[in-house]
């Protein structure tokens, strides 16, 4: 292989493609400091594991699917830091299994999905951003700190098309604190936590002409900063509300989402308005999108009736495993055990659980049975939806004894379905 | 003892070792609280202090920092310090109340745990 290789990152929903990595020394160029870290050696899991004595990836798969196929109802949960072919054998694992299908959207943008069901998506991809936006709106988002290159390639510095540089670009922060990004913006919006709902509404009424019914101050913010803001919003040429956790993670959740669709509806009264979740890991965008080619929903999918049904109130992950409903759990390219609140990782250290993962993390400490994978975009190549739903080919740049997820999930389809008869 | 309402995020430090969840790196980088000047006054805090965060859902102990952050608001990097103390309740969505959880902030002289201990505690 050659020594300098063109590679995409595998790290953020951002999937930046003009990344260069030195094969022999095993050091990338031109990422930000989490594609540098995806791009560097780490621990690895050093082999397939059963009850923490190692043995073959053929026993820890009969395993696997030993405690799948005798489970009632089995959580398949992750998904979101693999490629979409390991992502359609998982759908079609969890449909055999008829166990539950959910991906790490269920804690981070999948109230957006659900505003996305009600109202639909005024979206545009991140090249239109690039190229078209004059003002940038980030609500709840931090894109310095979760996708550091986002601003400079499409965001902020970026030089489009039309929007020529930063100059000609006027970059909003909505947020509970001054964050990074809020440093760099034009204007800071600060609001009270939990108040984005109030706010947006009232973006909405001054919008609509309502202002009259606008109290002084909304969530912290002063009816004035309100009335320019909206001024703001109605002058772009072609603004971009792109939004992140701050927005589905506090108080209103989807409905947060919903609202800021409506603003973003109003505003295409006027102008041309797009809105947009900062996805956050590199393929969480095919974690839903696959499933929902090949069974109709995005996450939260129960197939213990034989077909698919959605429920986010009973089949999230978090809600599964609150309640006890789930008696295994394969945990695929994610760590619950340190990103799911304490009431849910509870039930997860009561049950057989599978990981399929490069990396040890938390989850590992409790996975009864561990199948370390090759990294996708270094050892293993495949198909990821950038966070504007483009897919983009990850590469393989480096040979591997791991398997990649998609010979795991094979693998283990053939053994379930062999036992299942 | 100080009421405040706790958020949990992202930090550049917290996705730089996300996949070496068991270093001394990724403990660093999660295993803390920032709090507003005045709040760290109103404590009585020295660098290094630690400080055990108390909610209706859990407790944590996590160092305590300055941080850019408005009074009677704490922030806590994601991962598993900051899911021993907030919301679990989805309201039908899924999703847990990861930011804009009440509690109570407190000086302690109880360490720290590690990430293992810490999922042990569980």
């Amino acid at each position: 292989m050659e020594e300098t290789v063109n590679v995409i990152c595998t790290f953020c929903g951002s999937v930046c493609d003009d990344g260069l990595f030195d094969v022999e020394k095993f050091k990338s160029k031109r990422f930000c400091k989490l594609g540098s870290s995806k791009f560097s050696k780490k621990e690895r899991i050093k082999a397939p594991m059963i009850d923490g004595k190692e043995v073959s990836y053929e026993e820890a798969i009969e395993k696997a699917a030993e405690i799948l196929v005798n489970a009632k109802r089995p959580l398949l949960y992750g998904w979101a830091s693999t490629v979409n072919e390991a992502i359609r054998l998982g759908v079609i694992l969890t449909e055999k299994l008829r166990g539950v299908y959910d991906q790490c959207a269920s804690v981070c943008h999948a109230p957006g999905t659900l505003a996305v069901i009600e109202e639909g998506l005024p979206g545009g991809t991140l090249g239109a951003i690039k190229n078209r936006a004059d003002v940038v709106v980030f609500w709840g988002a931090n894109p310095m700190e979760a996708h550091p290159r986002h601003g400079m390639r499409y965001s902020i510095s970026a030089k489009g098309l039309l929007v020529k540089d930063r100059k000609q670009r006027k970059v909003v922060v909505v947020d509970v604190r001054p964050t990074k990004t809020a440093k760099l913006a034009d204007e800071f919006i600060q609001i009270k936590p939990g108040y984005d709902y109030p706010v947006i509404s009232a973006l909405r009424a001054i919008i609509s002409g309502n202002a009259d019914a606008v109290p002084d101050e909304v969530g912290g913010v002063s009816k004035e900063k309100l009335v320019e803001l909206a001024e703001t919003m109605k002058n772009a040429r072609y603004g971009a509300v792109l939004y992140g956790l701050g927005v589905t993670q506090s108080r209103g959740r989807d409905r947060n989402v919903e609202n800021a669709v409506k603003l973003i509806q109003l505003l295409n009264r006027h102008t041309r308005w797009v809105i947009w979740p900062m996805r956050g890991h590199y393929n969480v965008v095919g974690a839903g999108e696959v499933p929902a080619w090949e069974v109709g929903y995005q996450y939260a999918i129960d197939f213990s009736r034989g077909y698919p049904r959605f429920s986010p109130a009973e089949f999230s992950a978090v809600e599964v495993l609150k309640r006890g409903d789930c008696d295994a759990a394969l945990i695929i390219a994610s760590d619950p055990a340190a990103h799911f609140p304490r009431a849910a990782v509870k039930h997860l250290k009561k049950i057989p659980v599978i990981q399929i993962d490069p990396f040890p993390n938390m989850t590992t400490l409790l996975a009864n049975v561990v199948i370390p994978s090759a990294v996708a975009g270094i050892e293993a190549e495949g198909t990821a939806y950038r966070m504007d739903a483009i897919p983009l080919r990850v590469k393989k740049v480096i040979d591997t004894n791991y398997w990649s997820d998609e010979q795991i999930l094979e693998k283990l389809l053939e053994k379930v379905e062999k036992l299942m008869g | 003892m100080l009421e405040v309402e706790i958020i949990s995020g992202r930090t550049l430090d917290q996705g730089a070792t996300v996949e070496e969840k068991l270093t001394e790196e990724y403990f660093n980088a999660v295993n803390y609280a920032e709090l507003n000047e005045e709040d760290w006054k109103a404590l009585g805090l020295q660098e290094g202090d630690r400080i055990k965060v108390k909610t209706e859902f859990g407790e944590v102990v996590v160092f305590a920092k300055k941080g850019d952050v408005p009074r009677g608001i704490i922030f806590i990097p994601m991962g598993p310090y900051a899911n021993m103390v907030i919301d679990p309740a989805t309201d039908g969505t899924g999703m847990p109340l990861f930011k804009g959880v009440k509690g109570i902030v407190e000086r302690t002289d109880e360490k720290v745990l590690s990430v293992k201990e810490l999922l042990e505690a569980i």
